[in-house]
């Protein structure tokens, strides 16, 4: 279960797993096609060409798969759409919920990474 | 001419800027559209538009798309998640600077930065945005399952709103300014004929309340001026729009009193050659439909004014 955007998306645990191993820095937009995702996606896409050191992926907020996201300690307060997670070296480094302006995104991305 | 001068920029690329960027790259004028976020605007916000002629039922975001690829089909230049830095509108060539320092000039712009919800901007609501806080119910309303929540405003969406809150929540309060509601009647009705909604009227929230998540609020009784204090999961606002008027207000645009544009029938501000479509203009009725209008009419004017017509 994937959502349709122009990302590249994480379908399962393994392969979010994969991801983390293999790239120092990792942001992972989970979330749905909705009003405050969208822009999200949006902005990440925007963003591939500048942080060519980042890799950008979404991953379905409905995929089962996703509780890799949706469990972490630093969601455990969230209640809104998308959950956005940063990873460096596999470990989190900053997690928002809801709706991001790409000043927002971009703030987080120059700090940890 | 330069690579960085245009017939026209749009500053706004919601439903009113991408028509009026369609219609002016169909009279061959050359067109930038700059949006500070995501191309569709408040389109992109809604979740079904059921009510736009022609199309039967569609998500905001498909409608939004389509209409950017017909601008861009038609040879609109588009940047989107820009910052304005600084904007120079009555001298004869308009022109534009961005956060990035980069330049760009017209000879006419149009106006169509539309409009957003309203916060309360009362301490706390940045903190919890996101958890316990939030403006779009079909998009987070799951995560209030069995909680309480209270709905902020009296108007049509958050009457329709608390309705479809329901679905989830334990209990759901209106909380008004007002000891009436600006709704239709038939959605005060059926907020009040539903037994998991009750009302809490002429009050105002004051405070957002809890540590890492929302987890109370303080009102104020507009009338005793007492305020008290109520635990609760989540806050749902729904208190109208703002027009995106507040970078050109410092400067020669003329504003009326709820910083909305004045225009004329033909969308012509104040100014020679700038022009002004969509929810950001002042006007009763701000639907898709009515921005689409906008834009046509500013787009056919300004159109004239390019080519000396
Ligand atoms: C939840 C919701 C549901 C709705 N449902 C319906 C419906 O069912 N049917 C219907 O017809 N209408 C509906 N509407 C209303 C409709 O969406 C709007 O009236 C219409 O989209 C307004 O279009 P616009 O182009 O004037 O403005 P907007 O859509 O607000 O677009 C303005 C654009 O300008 C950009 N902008 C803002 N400031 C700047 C700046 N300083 N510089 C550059 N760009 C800027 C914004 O990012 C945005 O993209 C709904 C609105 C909402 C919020």
């Amino acid at each position: 279960m994937v959502l349709p955007t122009n990302l590249k998306h994480i379908a399962s645990a393994s392969e979010h797993a994969e991801i983390l191993k293999d790239h120092e820095n990792v942001m992972v937009c989970c979330g749905r096609m909705g009003p405050m995702c969208l822009p999200v996606y949006d902005i990440m896409g925007e963003l591939q060409e500048e942080y060519k050191h980042v890799e950008f992926r979404d991953m379905a907020f409905d995929n089962p798969e996703a509780g890799v996201i949706r469990n972490i300690p630093e969601a455990g307060s969230f209640m809104g759409l998308p959950f956005t997670v940063y990873y460096k070296n596999g470990k989190v480094v900053a997690a928002t919920s809801s709706i991001q302006t790409k000043e927002q995104v971009k703030e987080i991305l120059d700090r940890e990474f | 001419m330069s690579e960085n001068y245009f017939d026209s920029i749009i500053i706004g690329g919601g439903a009113a800027g991408l028509t009026a960027g369609i219609y002016l790259a169909r009279g061959k004028a050359s067109v930038l559209i700059l949006d500070t976020g995501t191309i569709g605007g408040q389109m992109v916000l809604t979740h079904q538009i059921a009510n736009y002629p022609g199309v039967e039922e569609s998500s905001g975001y498909q409608l939004s798309m389509t209409m950017k690829k017909q601008a861009e089909s038609f040879g609109c230049a588009i940047k989107s998640n820009i910052q304005i830095k600084n904007l120079s509108l009555v001298d004869e060539i308009k022109e534009v600077e961005l956060s990035d320092n980069s330049i760009f000039r017209s000879k006419t712009i149009i106006l169509a930065s539309g409009g957003r919800s309203r916060m309360l901007n009362i301490s706390g609501e940045k903190k919890f945005k996101g958890r316990g806080i939030s403006y779009c119910a079909t998009c987070d309303g799951d995560f209030f399952q069995d909680k309480e929540i209270i709905v902020v405003g009296g108007g049509n969406s958050a009457l329709e709103e608390a309705v479809s809150l329901t679905k989830y929540a334990s209990k759901v309060t209106i909380l008004h300014e007002f000891d009436h509601f600006q709704a239709f009647e038939h959605a005060v009705e059926e907020a009040r004929s539903n037994p998991k909604i009750d009302f809490i009227m002429k009050s105002h929230l004051t405070e957002f309340i809890g540590d890492q998540k929302l987890e109370g609020v303080k009102y104020k009784n507009l009338s005793t001026g007492e305020i008290s204090a109520k635990n609760i999961d989540g806050v749902f606002i729904f208190i109208g729009y703002e027009a995106n008027t507040e970078m050109f207000r410092d400067s020669e645009l003329k504003l009326n009193k709820w910083n909305e544009v004045p225009t004329n029938d033909m969308m012509e501000t104040n100014i020679d050659g700038v022009y002004a479509a969509g929810d950001l203009r002042q006007k009763r009725v701000r639907q898709v439909t009515t921005a689409v209008a906008d834009g046509t009419i500013a787009a056919v004017g300004a159109l004239g004014y390019i080519y000396g017509a």
